[in-house]
């Protein structure tokens, strides 16, 4: 017997829906096996990572609030991804964007007001693109990889916040500490249901979400995007510019970062600190490809990875395993969601006779 | 003699951070050739420096640790190879995803082993060599795996361009098309190369966790698989090149350590991010001739190869 | 009877959505030259890819000197004695001739020894190379030498050879033949491919017709006349473009003025200083050898190229040279480049979206930038409609369709735009003949509404056909341009090889100053 690839005429419609939950069942499914061979009761261990978090109102707001990096920061990298711009940099851009809005915190510390924290949100949408816009730059004018520059400028962000918050922006009466002083209350999220810390952050996502499913589904500079990503030659023939589309991607995705980056140390930690996100900009990689790079998809796909989080948080609390955990299960997520993804282009045969050794 | 003792530290200090690159740049300058862009140079490293450390601390024998290393390297880059020639994912993506389950998984087995302190890799100074002033600190008193990287260099370099197997790689990687159509096993090949890139990157790792630092820590290649990847492009696709532009890196990392020693008040975190500013810039810089990077650049480097058509 | 050198029977491959071979058989005896002769996507490529071991066939036997032997790959062929010189030259181009033709053999050799091999072989027939050269600095010519050479040092029993003289000027073919002639009398057989009726009924002693998949006829090509071959080939006589006696007195409506650029390619061709002129209702057509420029030229026109000076193009007298191919567009040029999937059209997009790819400047997005999908979709509508461009419907991808259709939904697009200017490439490169004479009919009938048309092609039975006038282009420089009444096959051949100085002297000396 023979396994064999077989092109199809046409992706397959169906194919497109079904992979992102086989790979969801595969991981799922590599769990058990992992947990059995830890010497865990597998279904205790999964009960305790995807069912447990989400048996409190706390919990379900926990799970949107993690869910709300993941989606700007996912839902701003499709983008790219479609027009075939790998912009792998979004942590960087993310810390940026706490940077910048943080920074106008604390700068007007002492004399806020009502329009302290939209002023914060634009600072750091706007410190995202700024630090997203790098690397478009040197890809457009030195052709340089934007994966490698992008990735490089992550770690010189993190450095920078490392910097800060050890320095010059360190909280004078924090027992030197290195953090920031904690925001005033209009530099905070509003909360939105009692008894979580559920915040309006989550209502920006959704929003953004929105906008940028009606720019790629029906505006022709969405187009555009997805032409220069399949067919870079026809993009080129047809006459729309490689260049723009390069600069757009980062823009869009470095200021979604940026604002998922605000929105995370407005929202939920209330001051900067030396790491603002668990790799937050990293997962997003997996969530816009478990989403397939949809807008809608990737809200789904966003819970799922949030819930992940949850999940290893929760097995460490409950049943003493590492967090590491969640980083094992996002790359195996990763990984079945690309190979799955054979299926939707190709049909798979079974060859019964081969026809020589 | 003082500065002298300093300099002869500094080289000594700049060709141990850079030997890790060598190793990295060397195993993916041979996967490119075949015409396969692994991104995960990054997690093969992480889960080579884990494996390495974890068969050391098991068994004693930082040798054993080694072969383990490659042997991860190679687990994971037998991943990297199914997915990207069988089932023909987009190349990018999975060495994306290679890295983040690299550092997820090197994270959660090496969790119990962080801070063990372990003996590492001892110098192996070469009988007479090693006693020539100045030189024979600098060349000639190392531990097995520099030795290693240069003889690796050497035979690289044989390989790729005095060899009738580098010839079919090179052919590879210029184009599948042709290559399958004379009779090659596209998949076969680019399969080897890849095992090849995920063994050197395994020695990287192996290198960072058992003679450089040597301990394990979390994350602990801190990029260097990335710069290992710019390092090619730095290249042109030569070895010659690669071996520069490690000790150049290397040479970096060393003197931002040392202008701290030196006393400068400068912040940790600011001279941190010179190896990575150094990149972003020497990149550009390189890239900026589109016709050199053509010239070189393995033509079909990250497009699939499907034999059924 | 002696027994045949190989035997083909009964072959059969399916691919999805063709039956691609059907049954086929075939024999070649020793020493003979066969023909395979087919239109494009008869299935002789599959055929003779089946038989050097690349592709795997479903049913069928394949039998050597009488013997059933079973060709797993193209090693094992070698091994039997079966060379091949495919259509579309599997060379490396960085590497030289003495390390491209070594990959082509897989015993264990000797470099030197087989550059002193090379160069015997060159010699005795008749095919100079310089064996240390690189692939890249070749000419498409000297590329197929390397490749028949690549063949020859293996002392093969029968060479196929696919399509060789698409890529030859008239004169390299005569040379080809001389080879191939010299090979036979030899003793080694050929399997020659071709669509072109006039080639076989010279060089081959015996034909095997497909039509579809199928083995229409066996038959002696020299005692058949070329309606004959025709009907077997595709079922009925070729077909002739309809054209009306126009005077070509309309403006200039495309120019090009001392239009010189370096080519992007590190092996590509530069132009140098390409002078031409289309009139209202004029189909220029410019000739010449693959590589010589066409690429750049064709890229230059349409704006992927950006030349510098803004005019050495104009259109309607304005220099435009230097703006987007959006620009270009907005201005009435429309192109059709030379690939269709990736180029002229995104292969996983659906046709109503490939149709939106260029036609955006004609009310299907509105000012704000957002896409009208029903005036999109009724434009991929018409132009199915229109250009017979058989498809699953609009929502099909543009990949699932064939190279006659697809490229019937390209030129169709472009032509229903109105343009005032259509550029084309290789409009018919691998398209059957009735695609082939819709697009040729749709072109004239475009020039006629008063369009200035320029056809690049390497095709000449094309350009005689739907061409005024005709140049060469050679070296990225253009031979003089001649109308096609007043030329014929051989000065065009002699000016492919780049000997037109003396023409173009004599066009000089004849207009008065």
């Amino acid at each position: 017997m023979l396994l064999r690839l077989e092109p199809r005429q046409t992706s397959s419609k169906w194919m497109q829906y079904a992979t992102p939950l086989i790979a969801a069942a595969l991981t799922v499914i590599t769990g058990v096996i992992l947990f059995t061979a830890l010497g865990r009761d597998p279904f205790l261990a999964l009960y305790t990572f995807f069912v447990r978090p989400l048996t409190s109102v706390y919990g379900i707001g926990e799970w949107a609030i993690k869910a709300t990096p993941l989606l700007l920061c996912a839902v701003g990298l499709s983008v790219g991804f479609r027009g075939n711009v790998w912009n792998i940099g979004a942590e960087g851009q993310l810390t940026m964007g706490a940077i910048c809005g943080g920074g106008v915190a604390l700068a007007f510390w002492g004399n806020e007001g009502i329009w302290l924290l939209p002023l914060m949100l634009i600072a750091g949408a706007a410190g995202g693109l700024a630090w997203g816009a790098i690397p478009a730059i040197l890809k457009n004018r030195f052709n340089a990889n934007e994966i490698l520059t992008s990735l490089m400028l992550t770690y010189v962000a993190i450095q920078f916040l490392g910097y800060l918050v050890h320095g010059p922006w360190r909280d004078p009466d924090g027992f030197n500490f290195p953090e920031t002083r904690l925001f005033n209350d209009y530099g905070l999220m509003p909360v939105l249901v009692e008894g979580t810390r559920l915040h309006a952050g989550v209502i920006l996502a959704v929003i953004v979400t929105i906008i940028v499913w009606i720019f790629m589904s029906r505006t022709f500079q969405g187009f555009k995007v997805q032409v220069a990503g399949q067919a870079p030659a026809a993009a080129a023939y047809a006459g729309y510019s490689q260049k723009g589309v390069v600069l757009l991607s980062f823009l869009v995705s470095g200021a979604l970062a940026g604002l998922a980056g605000i929105s995370e140390v407005s929202g939920t930690i209330g001051q900067l600190q030396p790491v603002v996100s668990p790799g937050y900009g990293f997962a997003a990689i997996i969530v816009a490809f478990l989403g397939r790079l949809h807008p809608f998809g990737i809200v789904l796909a966003s819970l799922l990875m949030s819930l992940m989080y949850l999940g290893g948080e929760s097995l460490q609390i409950n049943l003493n395993l590492p967090l590491a955990v969640t980083g094992v299960f996002q790359g195996l997520l990763l990984f079945f969601v690309l190979g799955s993804e054979v299926l939707v282009r190709y049909r798979i045969k079974l060859t019964a006779t081969p026809k020589e050794a | 003699m003082d500065g002298m003792d300093t300099a002869i530290a500094i080289l000594v200090g700049t060709i141990r951070a850079g030997t890790p690159l060598v190793f990295a740049a060397l195993g993916e300058l041979i996967a490119e050739k075949s015409g396969v862009l692994n991104l995960g140079v990054e997690g093969m490293m992480l889960v080579g420096a884990v494996a390495g450390f974890i068969a050391t601390v098991l068994t004693g024998n930082p040798y054993f640790g080694i072969l383990a290393a490659i042997a991860a390297g190679i687990l994971l880059s037998l991943v990297f190879g199914t997915l990207t020639q069988v089932l023909l994912t987009n190349q990018v993506a999975t060495g994306l995803a290679l890295t983040i389950f690299g550092i997820g998984m090197s994270a959660f087995i090496g969790l119990d082993f962080v801070g063990t302190p372990i003996e590492g890799l001892k110098p192996i100074p070469i009988p007479f060599l090693a006693d020539i002033p100045i030189v024979g600190p600098l060349l000639f008193n190392h531990d097995a795996l520099i030795y290693f990287s240069i003889v690796m260099f050497a035979l690289v370099s044989w390989f790729l361009f005095h060899s009738r197997g580098g010839l079919i790689l090179r052919a590879v990687g210029e184009s599948h098309h042709a290559a399958h159509a004379i009779g090659y096993s596209v998949v076969k090949i680019r399969f080897l190369a890849v095992m090849f890139g995920g063994a050197m990157a395994g020695l990287a790792g192996a290198y960072l966790s058992l003679v450089y630092t040597p301990q394990w820590a979390e994350n602990m290649t801190a990029g260097r698989g990335w710069i290992a990847l710019a390092l090619v492009v730095f290249a042109t696709w030569r070895p010659g090149r690669v071996l520069i532009g490690a000790y150049l890196f290397g040479g970096i990392t060393i003197l931002s350590l040392h202008v701290q020693a030196v006393g400068y008040d400068v912040s940790s975190h600011l001279v941190a991010t010179l190896p990575y500013l150094a990149t972003v810039i020497v990149l550009a810089m390189i890239s900026r001739d589109a016709t050199k990077i053509r010239l070189n650049a393995p033509a079909s480097l990250g497009k699939p190869f499907h034999p059924g058509a | 009877m002696s027994t045949s050198q190989l035997e083909l029977k009964g072959i059969t491959k399916q691919y999805p959505g063709v039956l691609a071979n059907d049954a086929i058989d075939l024999a070649i005896l020793p020493g003979e030259v066969h023909a395979l002769l087919g239109e494009n996507g008869a299935g002789k490529s599959t055929l003779v890819k089946i038989i050097y071991g690349v592709v795997r066939a479903d049913a069928g036997e394949i039998l050597w000197n009488g013997a059933p032997v079973h060709i797993a790959n193209p090693s094992q062929a070698r091994a039997l004695g079966i060379g091949m010189v495919f259509q579309h030259f599997n060379l490396f181009d960085t590497l030289t001739v003495a390390e491209n033709i070594s990959l082509g053999i897989d015993e264990a050799h000797d470099l030197k020894v087989l550059t002193s091999e090379i160069e015997e072989i060159s010699e005795r027939y008749g095919l100079p190379i310089n064996p240390h050269q690189h692939v890249h600095a070749l000419s498409v010519g000297e590329r197929q030498r390397v490749e028949i050479i690549r063949c020859l040092v293996q002392d093969p029993k029968v060479l196929i050879m696919d399509e060789p003289t698409s890529v030859l000027t008239p004169q390299e073919v005569e040379k080809l033949f001389e080879t191939l002639q010299r090979l036979s009398s030899e003793g080694c057989s050929i399997l020659y491919i071709s669509h072109k009726l006039e080639e076989i009924q010279v060089l081959c002693d015996s034909a095997t017709v497909l039509r579809g998949g199928k083995v229409t006829a066996h038959c002696t090509p020299r005692e058949e006349t070329p309606k004959s071959l025709a009907e077997m080939m595709i079922g009925s006589e070729l077909p002739v473009c309809k054209r009306d006696g126009r005077a070509l007195e309309g403006e200039t409506q495309l120019s090009l003025h001392g239009l010189a650029i370096p080519s992007p390619d590190p092996h590509g061709t530069d132009l140098n200083g390409i002078d031409l002129t289309v009139r209202k209702g004029e189909v220029l057509g410019i000739a010449g050898v693959a590589g010589n420029g066409q690429k750049e030229l064709l890229a230059a026109i349409n704006g992927e190229l950006i030349s510098p000076r803004s005019d050495m193009i104009r259109i309607d007298g304005e220099g435009v040279a230097t703006v987007s191919p959006a620009r270009r567009r907005a201005r009435g040029l429309a192109f059709v480049p030379e690939e269709r999937l990736g180029r002229g059209a995104v292969p996983e997009m659906s046709l109503a979206n490939n149709a939106l790819l260029t036609s955006y400047q004609h009310e299907m997005v509105s000012p704000q930038g957002f896409i009208d999908f029903g005036h999109m979709r009724d434009y991929a509508t018409r132009i199915r409609k229109n250009f017979d461009v058989r498809s699953d419907g609009i929502d099909a991808e543009a990949k699932s369709l064939s190279g006659g259709n697809l490229q019937k939904f390209i030129i169709g697009r472009e032509i229903m735009l109105e343009p005032k200017i259509l550029v084309l490439g290789h409009p018919t490169w691998g398209v059957d003949v009735g695609a082939a004479t819709i697009i040729h009919q749709a072109i004239i009938d475009l020039a006629s509404r008063g369009a200035s048309v320029l056809v690049v092609s390497e095709d000449l039975d094309e350009l005689f056909e739907i061409c005024d006038s005709i140049a060469v282009i050679s070296e990225g420089r253009l031979s003089p341009v001649r109308p096609t009444s007043e030329t014929n096959v051989e000065e065009i051949g002699r000016w492919m090889s780049g000997q037109f100085a003396d023409a173009t002297q004599e066009v000089h000396h004849a207009a008065p100053a």
